[in-house]
């Protein structure tokens, strides 16, 4: 648990702000999503998306994408104030179609990654984040 | 032909058969005052390849008492399941009589009458003893440490750990995993592992700038035991920079990382590992549900949540052991390997009765020099006892009670939080308390006892949060701990909702009005995870409240009311 005064306030300010946003953002990344794809299906195999189950600092949460012949993968923190994290395109001469990079959570949430392949289909990824107080870990 | 799942099942069944005749005898003889270190050692030796488990110790070199839980929810998939089964309920399920030494030691119910009955329980040197007879029938025998070894204690405190390890190294493990050695500091633990003088295993501890394995821990270590190889992966307690203090240890990341579990289990099978063995400090539903998600491992060590199991769980075609804490047990799982695969299985949970396990005389010495320079200290009794003093339970305990007491009288708090940890031995009613059972209880090297105000709406939110490090329905979500114990305040949980509505009506106890979210109130409590918290030691202000009380005496609390489970 956090329990210095100015942790508190922030905690307790995050909190607050994350009852309000969901909504708002939820469809917010659901617009981005519509934009990528052009509202087509998306398959369940083909990308893998790797995060940890809880943040270890909600500042900077390590992620991977892995889309095999992915001409582009999306990555979008749909909690976030604005969810776009980030757009990975690989040339042809890729030679793996893969990316890692650290992002920021506003709170816990779902993290999502979304590839889109040569043929024009579409594969999506998600993994809830959790980002937490901690403390009392026995 | 009988296919590996089968056998495997079929081997469960026999060892189920061994546990629960073994079960019954040991009630019988106790029956009759006539349990003998034969009988608890009495183990047929199976196949070709034998391993040894503790785990948890947490700094006990010597007996303790430790009453295990009478509240262990588990939920989701695993709701009334094992380990989450406790009291009469567990004796049933293993066919243990009432009033024998198993119920004593594995079960809650009349613990003070029975604990004066069957005595303390672990001890380094009976465990040492135990370890030294399994060797005699398979002198190759792995022994593996599941870690929170070096941490716990007055000594282990006072010398940074360097007691256990002494002590540890002198019954020779061949690996460990870790979880509060972090809590040491990492220029501690680095010195320490370094000179171990066996590996030190976990494919989870990162370097957190690169995010990439840490050269100071090895994912794996390979064993030739009995003509096969056997494989043992190491797996650290996950969550620790978010549980404990992630500031003492910067330099490293955790995390589950079953992504990596499932890599490392595929390379020492590529490089032709007969048998995977995995010593983890996950918590028992975190490794049964990467048993599920894994493929490839066939046995689990488990440690960190404390459960201690006469059997062990099949998951899959992977078992998994769980060997308790505080040193109170040790489990001895025989395998029998062939042809590349696990053929079959025969395992025992030892319970580590002091006055039955006669002391090994080397480990014996080796503990009292440890000791030595703080006897004096140690055996100091500050007050006394008239109830059950422990800690184990999803929500409160009478240690904690007492510990939450003493927050709001010496700090003048209105509600007082102590940390859901699930270490921490027992004091039976009647006993003194000394200073070596108050350290037992609240020895750690983030002890500083704080004092603040928080809104109504800020404690309802820690409350929230910290249950759902318990209840999430997925356990990769649970950090292994129990609920925060709360002192001053009453509330009402539903196990069953989710985050941020579980937790109702907080009722100030005091007043009996219920809290204000808007309202700011005093709070003291101790083990706050950030770093520069400031207040007098935990064990100095609890100190201060039994010297003043004399003779400690803790109601039954009723603050908490549970439904949903």
């Amino acid at each position: 648990m956090e329990f210095t005064r100015r942790d508190t306030l922030a905690l307790g300010l995050g909190a607050a702000a994350l009852t309000v946003l969901p909504f708002r953002v939820a469809a917010s990344a659901d617009d981005k999503i519509a934009e990528f794809t052009g509202g087509a299906d998306m398959k369940s195999e083909g990308i893998t998306l790797t995060a940890p189950e809880i943040a270890e600092n909600g500042n900077t949460v390590p992620i991977t994408v892995d889309a095999p012949g992915a001409a582009s993968i999306m990555v979008l923190a749909t909690g976030n104030p604005t969810p776009g994290v980030a757009t990975f395109n690989f040339g042809a001469l890729a030679g793996s179609q893969s990316a890692t990079t650290r992002i920021r959570l506003a709170g816990t949430q779902d993290v999502v990654a979304i590839a889109k392949f040569e043929d024009g289909s579409f594969a999506r990824a998600a993994s809830t984040v959790k980002v937490t107080i901690g403390g009392c870990g026995g | 032909m009988i296919s590996r799942r089968d056998f495997l099942q079929a081997s469960m069944a026999a060892s189920a058969l061994v546990g629960a005749s073994g079960f019954g005898n040991w009630s019988r003889l106790a029956a009759q005052q006539a349990l003998t270190q034969d009988q608890l050692l009495q183990f047929d030796t199976f196949g070709n390849v034998s391993l040894i488990h503790v785990t948890d110790i947490h700094a006990q070199l010597k007996p303790i008492y430790f009453r295990e839980p009478e509240v262990n929810i588990g939920v989701g998939e695993v709701n009334g399941k094992v380990p989450h089964v406790t009291g009469a309920d567990f004796r049933r399920l293993y066919g243990i009589e009432d009033g024998s030494p198993n119920h004593y030691a594995l079960t809650y119910n009349d613990f003070s009458a029975l604990g004066k009955t069957y005595g303390k329980m672990g001890g380094l040197d009976r465990v040492a003893t135990v370890i030294n007879a399994i060797r005699a029938d398979r002198p190759d025998a792995i022994l593996l440490d599941g870690g929170d070894t070096w941490h716990g204690s007055y000594t282990c405190y006072h010398t940074q750990g360097q007691d256990m390890v002494n002590v540890m190294n002198a019954l020779k493990p061949d690996a460990m995993t870790f979880h509060w050695e972090f809590t040491l500091g990492s220029e501690r633990v680095n010195e320490l592992v370094s000179g171990l003088p066996f590996d030190s295993l976990a494919q989870n501890i990162f370097d957190a700038e690169w995010d990439e394995p840490a050269e100071l821990f090895k994912p794996y270590k390979f064993f030739e035991r009995g003509g096969a190889k056997v494989a043992v992966i190491g797996q650290a307690f996950p969550y620790m920079p978010i549980a404990n203090p992630g500031w003492m240890f910067p330099e490293y990341a955790f995390g589950i990382r079953d992504e990596n579990m499932q890599a490392m289990v595929d390379e020492v099978r590529g490089m032709g590992a007969d048998v995977v063995v995995v010593l983890s400090h996950n918590g028992f539903d975190v490794d049964r549900h990467m048993a599920s998600l894994v493929s490839g491992i066939d046995v689990i060590l488990s440690g960190h949540t404390h459960d201690a199991l006469p059997e062990p769980v099949l998951v899959g075609e992977t078992i998994i052991v769980a060997s308790g804490s505080n040193g109170k047990f040790v489990s001895r799982v025989d395998l029998d390997i062939r042809d590349g695969r696990m053929m079959g299985f025969r395992h025992k949970l030892i319970p580590i009765f002091s006055d039955v396990i006669a002391p090994d005389p080397e480990v014996a010495a080796l503990i009292d020099e440890q000791r030595a320079p703080f006897e004096s200290t140690l055996s100091e009794v500050l007050g006394h006892t008239d109830s059950l003093l422990y800690r184990r339970g999803n929500f409160n305990g009478t240690w904690d009670d007492l510990i939450c007491d003493a927050l709001l009288t010496e700090r003048d708090a209105d509600i007082a939080m102590s940390p859901g940890v699930r270490w921490g031995p027992s004091v039976l009613p009647g006993q003194a308390i000394t200073r070596e059972d108050l350290w037992n209880v609240t020895s750690m090297t983030y002890p500083k006892a704080y004092r603040t105000e928080m809104s109504g709406d800020f404690i309802h939110t820690i409350m929230e949060d910290v249950a759902d490090n318990i209840f999430n329905p997925n356990p990769y979500y649970q950090q292994g701990g129990d609920m925060v114990r709360m002192g001053g305040l009453g509330y009402r949980i539903d196990i069953s909702k989710p985050q941020g509505s579980r937790i109702s009506e907080l009722t100030l106890l005091k007043t009996g009005e219920k809290l204000d979210p808007a309202k700011n109130y005093v709070v003291a409590g101790w083990a706050s995870v950030n770093e520069g918290t400031e207040g007098p030691d935990i064990w100095d202000v609890v100190e201060t409240h039994i010297r003043n009380k004399g003779t400690v005496v803790v109601e039954p609390n009723t603050s908490v009311q549970v439904v949903g489970a």
